[in-house]
């Protein structure tokens, strides 16, 4: 039953945590124990991307439903089972999520100095708890690791971030809990309804059209934060302009896509009627946040908040594409989620460069970088593109497909939708113009060194994937082709089942 | 008749009369061998309970099921992890008097009363043989003007809350013509027999017994009696004998007035909201952590009252779980604040954690974990009580509780986070004194138990089921 033949899963998940416990036992002096948690947390990142692989290899393509599938009995006496499987809708996220640990850890590694330790073992918690949402099958099972990623986030921002950062740790954790209780009401309804936790078991579950829209919006109130959706979306620039570079990449990478994944997962397929029903609504937020979110981004001053707020816009092109529920806007969002994840942690990564050196993230201290950092404008110019979409690079195949369903359900959404595209290349390009282009004024950045090896080493897999995404991104909608086709099939019998029941009802 | 059904109560209080005598006998040391030979008679208490026969004896005033097993075994543990709290604070302050824990073991054989009170009259000895000795335990550092107010405060309101429940209890017999809880039950199965006199003596006696749960508007006392009491009294308030309290208003209004659901249900919704409402926002100000933690009591008791509310099976199994896993996190909680001394004196300020994690990364460490816990964040054991309390008032329709709970949850994670952000965040203040052995070894208990529980959720979970059905439907 399982392709891997032993629990990969669990293992992809539990595994950093063995790191944890090699991290804890280590005592010396200060220097030692630092040095040790940063190869520690390095190593078990990469055996877990490793492994993670074998998702890539051995993964069926063809295959629409759950693969790799475990389950193992917990409280069986209310329906609650430890149920790990992916399919093609979750994996390639797991692949992310194992991806960016070993990245961000390596970009951590001369700029967090203070308590390096606790550092590496709240990021290799986080990972355990990316890793696990995107694998969870039980609700029960998802809620723990969705509100578990919590925990590691509130510290790496509030102990490591910047001067706010105690504001935006908790502004983070209080808007996303109070989205997830809410969600954790609706998880029990749907419990007592269906007396099973089990996502497989829940999919085939009809809910009642007046029950369906209540768990609607309790799942929306959730995911919405999380993605985030305008106007829930003010947690997200305070998070990330405090977060540590690391944090960022984190944040901007994985964390947001669990509030999209948790549409494609549970409101999609659960509750088609209210998806149907609520879809312009949806598309109204996210229209809102592709145009106003980026004239917002347009007006920054501080780099990270300006990508922060592209975050908001590229993420309302993936809620966009979602709620089309046909194959082009779906694939079209899970391609954004992807291609979003890797450019954004990129562009996060290249603001870390330069942080790291001049120790400051305002627009206008810099100009002029091309002449001193070439690598480095090489890089960020590619990332740049990416965001905006150019094709050749990932940010495209995404923003196209998602525009191409956009258009089967209405002309506007789809004219409203691409506008954005032209106001992120705005604010893209006059971002790269006033920070690598220009004459270079300012004395401390006349000695400002290129990319180190280690840096070219964080952005040479980036920079490949980037463009990989560009060139063949058949390589990558391969494995969620039949899972989307399937979705859309039981989305559209699911609605066609409700009307001809409320024919028969008249 | 069957004296053994009451092994475990009569083996404890022996052996607190015999170690009261060997006190007076003993030259030095009296008090820490007290407290071990205490430790060791609640162990083998708790080892009766779990040989123990159900049944029904002493006229039926006293059962042995599945519910009072549970019961009494978590109020031995929670007493076991107060006396060994309290041993190394005691000598610290200049406390070392032996009969301090005589009177826990004497409280925890009146609250063990409790769980297996059938009848209203066992019911008040039960609740006053507890709250006498708890009264001199809070007024125990009787030098000390705090505890001393802590303990009289706490007598004047808690006699008044015994006279409510005495009251009501003779309004029940009045009308209904008998204690027992089984004759109680059917007679109350027949409406005519429902008068309001019964009612009202109803009201009366969960007016009594909310005042020993500190369920708003019964809760005055609680914040100034867990300021100004001995820290580890304070632990021991806090945990055994509000399972004790809960466990009597379960099997009170499950048995012999589960037919008048519909009567004491909208009582305990409307204690229920207020006492998370004000549990999440009052404790938001508090800038002493045994304040913060009497308010956060407050609304812990406030979420287990929901799992009532919905007059189920279900939810007392959730009330069940709720407290298992109230206790375990609120006594390790307690151990991380007793840890709290700087140059030999203890210090209660928020404040004074500032920076913990640096100096002592290991304490700070466990609390997060209590804090998290408590907030309701899961893996933690408290995301676990509150997933199947909340589950009960949803399977019931009871809506508008469960949102009022989730939000004034997402409130008290407010003030639970922001201990942590104290912690972690703030620069580091003086280190604490190193801590006994003691303290660590009920932080590890608690803390292992709380980050662990989603492992052995199920047992408990079984236990707590079959304890549920015992008392209800």
């Amino acid at each position: 039953m399982n392709a891997a033949g032993f629990p990969l899963l669990s293992l992809l998940t539990f595994l950093p945590l063995a790191g944890c416990a090699i991290i804890l036992a280590v005592r010396g002096d200060d220097a030692v124990v630092a040095s040790n948690a940063r190869w520690t947390a390095l190593w078990t990142s990469l055996i877990v991307f490793a492994l993670s692989l074998l998702l890539w290899v051995r993964f069926d393509q063809a295959n629409g439903g759950f693969q790799f599938v475990e389950s193992l009995s917990w409280l069986p006496s209310i329906g609650i089972t430890y149920k790990m499987g992916v399919d093609g809708i979750s994996v390639l996220f797991v692949l992310l999520s194992t991806a960016l640990t070993p990245i961000c850890i390596l970009a951590s590694w001369e700029s967090i100095q203070t308590r390096v330790r606790e550092f590496m073992i709240a990021f290799l918690v986080l990972e355990t708890m990316m890793v696990g949402m995107f694998c969870a099958l039980d609700f029960v099972v998802f809620y723990i690791f969705f509100e578990g990623v919590l925990i590691p986030m509130y510290l790496i921002i509030g102990v490591w971030g910047g001067p706010r950062r105690v504001y935006a740790a908790f502004k983070f954790f209080l808007y996303t809990l109070a989205g997830s209780v809410l969600m954790l009401l609706a998880l029990l309804a749907m419990w007592v309804a269906a007396g099973s936790t089990d996502i497989t078991v829940l999919m085939k579950t009809q809910f009642a059209p007046a029950m369906q829209t209540w768990l609607f919006l309790a799942f929306f109130a959730s995911f919405a934060v999380k993605v985030p959706m305008w106007p829930v979306h003010t947690w997200l620039p305070d998070a990330h302009v405090e977060a540590p570079t690391a944090g960022s990449v984190i944040l901007a990478g994985v964390l947001l896509k669990m509030g999209a994944y948790g549409f494609l997962r549970f409101s999609v397929p659960m509750l088609p009627d209210a998806t149907a029903y609520f879809a312009p609504f949806v598309f109204t937020l996210s229209v809102v946040a592709v145009i106003y979110t980026s004239l917002v981004a347009l007006a920054q001053t501080d780099m990270k908040k300006l990508i922060a707020y592209s975050s908001v816009a590229h993420m309302g092109v993936v809620t966009m594409g979602i709620f089309t529920v046909n194959v082009q806007g779906l694939s079209g969002a899970l391609f954004q989620m992807l291609s979003h994840g890797v450019v954004s942690g990129a562009l996060f990564l290249c603001v870390g460069v330069v942080y790291d050196r001049i120790h400051t993230r305002e627009i206008a201290r810099y100009g002029g970088l091309a002449d001193r950092m070439p690598a480095y404008a090489l890089a960020f110019m590619l990332f740049t593109m990416a965001s905006v979409g150019l094709p050749g690079t990932a940010g495209f195949a995404g923003e196209f497909l998602v525009l191409v369903g956009a258009f089967q359900v209405s002309f506007w959404l789809a004219l409203l939708g691409s506008s954005g595209m032209i106001l992120g290349a705005v604010y893209m390009l006059y971002l790269y113009r006033r920070v690598i282009f220009g004459a270079m004024t300012r004395d401390e950045l006349k000695t400002i060194l290129d990319l180190s090896p280690r840096e070219i080493a964080i952005f040479a897999p980036l920079v490949l994937l980037t463009l990989w995404m560009g060139i063949a991104p058949s390589h990558f909608t391969g494995f969620w082709d039949a899972s989307v086709a399937h979705m859309v099939d039981h989305h559209q019998a699911a609605l066609a089942a409700t009307i001809k029941l409320a024919g028969i009802v008249k | 008749m069957s004296w053994t059904l009451a092994l475990p109560e009569i083996v404890l209080s022996c052996a607190g009369m015999a170690i009261l005598v060997l006190g007076v006998l003993a030259r030095e040391n009296a008090f820490r061998m007290a407290s071990m030979f205490t430790v060791g008679a609640m162990v083998l208490a708790a080892v009766l309970v779990m040989a123990g026969v159900p049944g029904l004896g002493y006229s039926g005033m006293f059962a042995v099921d599945a519910f009072s097993g549970f019961v009494k075994l978590l109020i031995l543990a929670a007493a076991i992890l107060a006396v060994i709290l309290s041993m190394d604070y005691i000598e610290q302050e200049n406390l070392r008097r032996f009969e301090f824990p005589v009177l826990m073991l004497f409280a925890t054989v009146g609250m063990m009363l409790m769980a297996s009170a059938v009848n209203l009259m066992s019911l008040y000895l039960g609740v006053e043989l507890m709250s006498l000795s708890i009264y001199v335990l809070a007024a125990f550092a009787r030098d000390d003007l705090r505890s001393s107010e802590a303990g009289l405060k706490y007598f004047v309101l808690g006699a008044l809350a015994s006279g409510l429940l005495l009251y009501g209890i003779s309004l029940v017999y009045g009308f209904a013509g008998t204690m027992s809880f089984g004759d109680l039950g059917r007679l109350l199965s027949d409406k005519d027999h429902a008068s309001t006199g019964v009612t009202v003596g109803v009201v009366f006696i969960v007016a009594g017994l909310s005042f020993k749960i500190s369920a708003v508007p019964f809760h005055m006392w609680t914040p100034d009696v867990y300021e100004g009491a001995p820290t580890p009294v304070t632990a021991f308030m806090g945990t055994a004998p509000k399972v004790a309290a809960m466990a009597l208003l379960l099997r009170v209004l499950g048995g012999p007035f589960g037919h008048l659901l519909a009567q004491w249900q909208q009582l305990i919704v409307l204690v229920a909201i207020a006492s998370m409402l004000l549990g999440s926002l009052a404790a938001i100000g508090q800038k002493n952590i045994k304040r913060l933690m009497a308010y956060s009591s407050i609304g812990h008791m406030g979420y287990a009252l929901v799992g009532l509310a919905a007059g189920t099976p279900l939810g007392v199994k959730g009330v069940l779980i709720y407290l298992v896993t109230y206790v375990f996190m609120n006594a390790g909680a307690f151990a991380c604040i007793l840890a709290m001394r700087r140059r030999g004196r203890a210090v209660e300020g928020i404040s004074d954690l500032a920076g913990l994690a640096r100096t002592d990364l290991g304490l700070a460490l466990w609390l997060a974990v209590f804090m998290f816990s408590m907030a309701g964040i899961p893996p933690f054991s408290g995301f676990w009580g509150k997933l199947f309390i909340f589950q009960a008032a949803v399977s019931q329709g009871m809506w508008a509780l469960a949102v009022i709970g989730v939000l004034t949850s997402v409130i008290g994670a407010y003030y639970y986070i922001r201990i942590i952000k104290v912690m972690f965040f703030d620069d580091s203040a003086e280190a604490f004194d190193a801590r006994p052995a003691s303290l660590s070894v009920v932080a590890v208990a608690g803390g292992l138990f709380t980050v662990l529980f989603f492992t052995f959720a199920a047992p408990v979970e079984a236990a707590a089921l079959a304890a549920a059905k015992a008392i209800f439907g």
